[in-house]
């Protein structure tokens, strides 16, 4: 605990803000790509720290607010109509379908189970040898080292009955779709720490360079944010567009060379739907071929229908930072955390979830 | 606090449907130990109900026991369903007295466990000062309860002094807490299946109604509402409260500061670990008060003194700012709403 008291002092925090509202001189648009961040800037009540000429604009990685709905109905139909024993991190339990959320397949009596970890799942295909286990495997380049050992585990213990229902998305490739759209007003980015601890910062430097934008690697306490953002608008206000790394305590130009291997070993790329966005190339990773038989989606042929986005839902602008969550006409009214009618509103790392629970009404507070 | 009641001798070691049944099943189990057990002059009668003398303000109340598991660090469900009564009869301002017991017990319950449970009721009933003094006991079938559920009601007579309400809440009262927030929810979530972490924390449940007797007594009318924040924790009870003041003349709204919440370190960090915020984790031997600004620094001071309240702090204030919201400053000075929570609060993934 004493590592987290040090990056929340808030003398420290003090010295950033105004070291923050001095350099500032003009409006700058800044997105942080990371759900995490998202979560961390608004829960410790960051963005009202920031001068008003400073904009902060939640990007797309929420890895429950991109899976795409088929998806969902996919866990659903596994749980109820395969009898599988469907594991899943808390929080893609309450992400609703086109039909039903799993929480909601849970209370009809399908077997979901909230895990920690994929391993616990591989034990529990263990220790259930005449039941399918699946884990529904969500989330960027972070969560896919676990999610890849437990398929290299259950393979070493040669289990037959476990496999994994794969949505991994990678995040230079959605922000390179943030940048190329055409609308889009992003002037730096916030890059995701804790991805950047896998995968390394080798990705970002040719961004960085094509799009002529600072990228600040970034780590998710308040003082890690605020040093970001500071670094961030430091290149905006000289001009320059380079990448830089905030958070060295954590994350290393190469990344986990370990983890990499592992993920190698079990995934390759694909082209990946995202919720809200659309199919964005080489965006995502399933399992390799070689290894069908982990992988839920070949292993269970599964036909679900796609069911469109309701259109009165902004997520895709949104997830590119083109509009505010409260810009749109359904926020907080046909659509809230409890009936969610898009992504975002969904997950407590989505914008719009993010703005409704923690500024609802107090508009002060987070504009 | 630790009762040596050895378990009489019975010819069954398991509860089966019979015991639920009312017949000789029925009378084997309650004649071998409940009753003798717990005791009392009004229980002794057995009659299908206990004849109480009440006069003057009569406060009364009922909660359901379903946790799981029955027994975690630092208790079991049975002293929950004492103190959890027993500290919802204290926050109305009222001496609880007595308490009825239901059980329903699914088949296959040891009588070993059923055992365990009734002593922990039993320590329980005597640490808070209230009689059982009637009860029921149902089985369900197998894979139709999770071993053992309780309902208990409570009956307490007012306090002379107490005038607690909602509606006295004014602007500028403090918000105080008796003491370290989410340990009761943090210590069941470590025992959890599939979530199990190593810890040494306990279950923080215990009876309040001594120490807010002995607050009565002394601040009465100066305490305008007490609450105590089980499920849903802190968040969940302030927005209550902010929500039913939200109407009226003076609509108020409640400002916290972080950095004074009590939370134990080793709490903060598996809130940390698991992705969870301790504002809205359960407690059980937690209260909050909401007191005349003019008494709160010695109602704190005084707390700190009685059981339970080692760790009480000011934690906020009532304020006009923002009617119907809670609004919490961070330990770095940010502002933000504390939301109500729409459902179970979920684990992130990342």
């Amino acid at each position: 605990m004493k590592h987290l008291s040090e990056y929340r002092d808030p003398e420290q925090v003090e010295q950033y803000v105004q070291e923050i509202h001095r350099t500032v001189t003009r409006p700058w648009t800044i997105m942080e790509v990371c759900g995490g961040q998202t979560h961390s800037l608004v829960k410790n009540g960051i963005l009202n720290l920031l001068p008003e000429s400073v904009t902060m604009v939640h990007g797309p990685g929420c890895p429950v607010c991109v899976t795409p709905v088929n998806l969902i109905d996919k866990a659903v139909y596994l749980a109820e109509e395969k009898g599988v024993m469907l594991c899943s991190f808390g929080d893609m339990i309450r992400v609703p379908g086109s039909g039903k959320s799993l929480l909601e397949a849970k209370a009809g009596g399908a077997d979901v189970r909230i895990l920690y970890s994929p391993l616990e799942a591989v034990r529990l295909a263990r220790d259930n040898p005449d039941r399918e286990v699946v884990f529904f495997a969500v989330g960027f380049e972070t969560t896919a080292p676990a999610n890849a050992l437990s398929v290299v585990q259950a393979h070493q213990l040669g289990l037959t009955n476990y496999s994994i229902l794969a949505s991994h998305v990678l995040v230079p490739p959605a922000m390179e779709a943030v940048m190329n759209d055409p609308d889009t007003n992003i002037q730096a980015f916030l890059a995701a720490g804790h991805v950047c601890t896998i995968m390394g910062t080798g990705e970002y430097a040719p961004l960085a360079e094509r799009y002529r934008l600072p990228i600040v690697v970034t780590g998710f306490e308040p003082v890690d944010l605020l040093h970001g953002i500071l670094m961030t608008i430091r290149q905006l206000e000289r001009g320059e567009h380079k990448l830089e790394n905030q958070y060295t305590r954590v994350v290393r130009a190469e990344g986990n060379p370990d983890a990499r291997r592992v993920i190698d070993q079990v995934f390759e790329v694909v082209d990946r739907e995202w919720r809200g966005i659309g199919t964005i190339p080489r965006s995502g990773w399933e399992v390799r071929r070689e290894l069908a038989s982990f992988d839920a989606n070949r292993k269970f042929s599964v036909s679900i229908a796609k069911v469109p986005e309701c259109p009165d839902c902004i997520a895709g602008l949104v997830l590119k930072g083109i509009r505010k969550p409260n810009e749109c006409t359904q926020f907080g009214t046909r659509c809230n955390p409890e009936r969610p009618l898009g992504a975002p509103m969904v997950s407590s790392e989505g914008a719009c979830a993010a703005y409704y629970h923690f500024s609802s009404a107090l508009s002060d507070c987070v504009e | 606090m630790q009762l040596a009641c050895p378990m009489p001798k019975l010819d069954f070691d398991v509860i089966t449907l019979g015991h639920g049944s009312g017949g000789t099943l029925t009378h084997k189990l309650l004649e071998a130990g409940v009753f003798d057990l717990l005791k009392n002059p009004l229980l002794d009668t057995h009659h299908d109900g206990a004849i109480l003398d009440l006069t003057g303000k009569t406060a009364f109340t009922t909660d359901s026991y379903v946790i799981s598991p029955p027994f975690f660090p630092g208790g079991t469900i049975g002293e929950l369903a004492v103190n959890g009564t027993v500290n919802d009869l204290a926050m109305c301002g009222a001496i609880p007295r007595y308490l009825s017991l239901s059980f329903i017990l699914e088949e296959g319950l040891t009588m070993s466990e059923f055992w365990a449970v009734l002593v922990s009721i039993k320590t329980a009933a005597d640490q808070a000062g209230v009689q059982i003094v009637t009860g029921d006991t149902k089985v369900v079938e197998r894979g139709k309860g999770d071993r053992i559920f309780i309902n208990t009601a409570g009956i307490g007579m007012l306090h002379p002094k107490a005038d607690i309400s909602v509606g006295r809440v004014q602007p500028g009262d403090k918000l105080i807490v008796s003491g370290n927030i989410a340990t009761h929810g943090m210590a069941i979530m470590s025992v959890r299946e599939g979530l199990e972490f190593e810890t040494s924390l306990q279950s923080d449940t215990a009876p309040l109604n001594h120490t807010v007797r002995t607050l009565l007594d002394e601040f009465g009318p100066a305490i305008h509402l007490l609450r105590d924040p089980t499920r849903g924790g802190v968040a969940t009870v302030l927005n209550e409260i902010a929500r039913d003041r939200n109407v009226g003349p003076t609509r108020i709204g409640i400002d916290i500061q972080q950095a004074s919440l009590p939370v134990l370190e080793e709490v903060a960090g598996a809130c940390e670990l698991l992705g969870l915020d301790p504002l809205y984790v359960a407690n059980e031997g937690v209260f909050l008060a909401i007191v005349a600004a003019d008494v709160a620094e010695r109602f704190v001071g005084r707390l700190q003194t009685l059981p339970y309240g080692e760790s009480a702090a000011v934690i906020g204030r009532v304020t006009t700012e923002h009617p119907g919201q809670v609004v919490l400053t961070s330990r770095i000075g940010g502002r933000r709403v504390v939301s109500m929570l729409v459902g179970e609060q979920l684990p992130r993934i990342c």
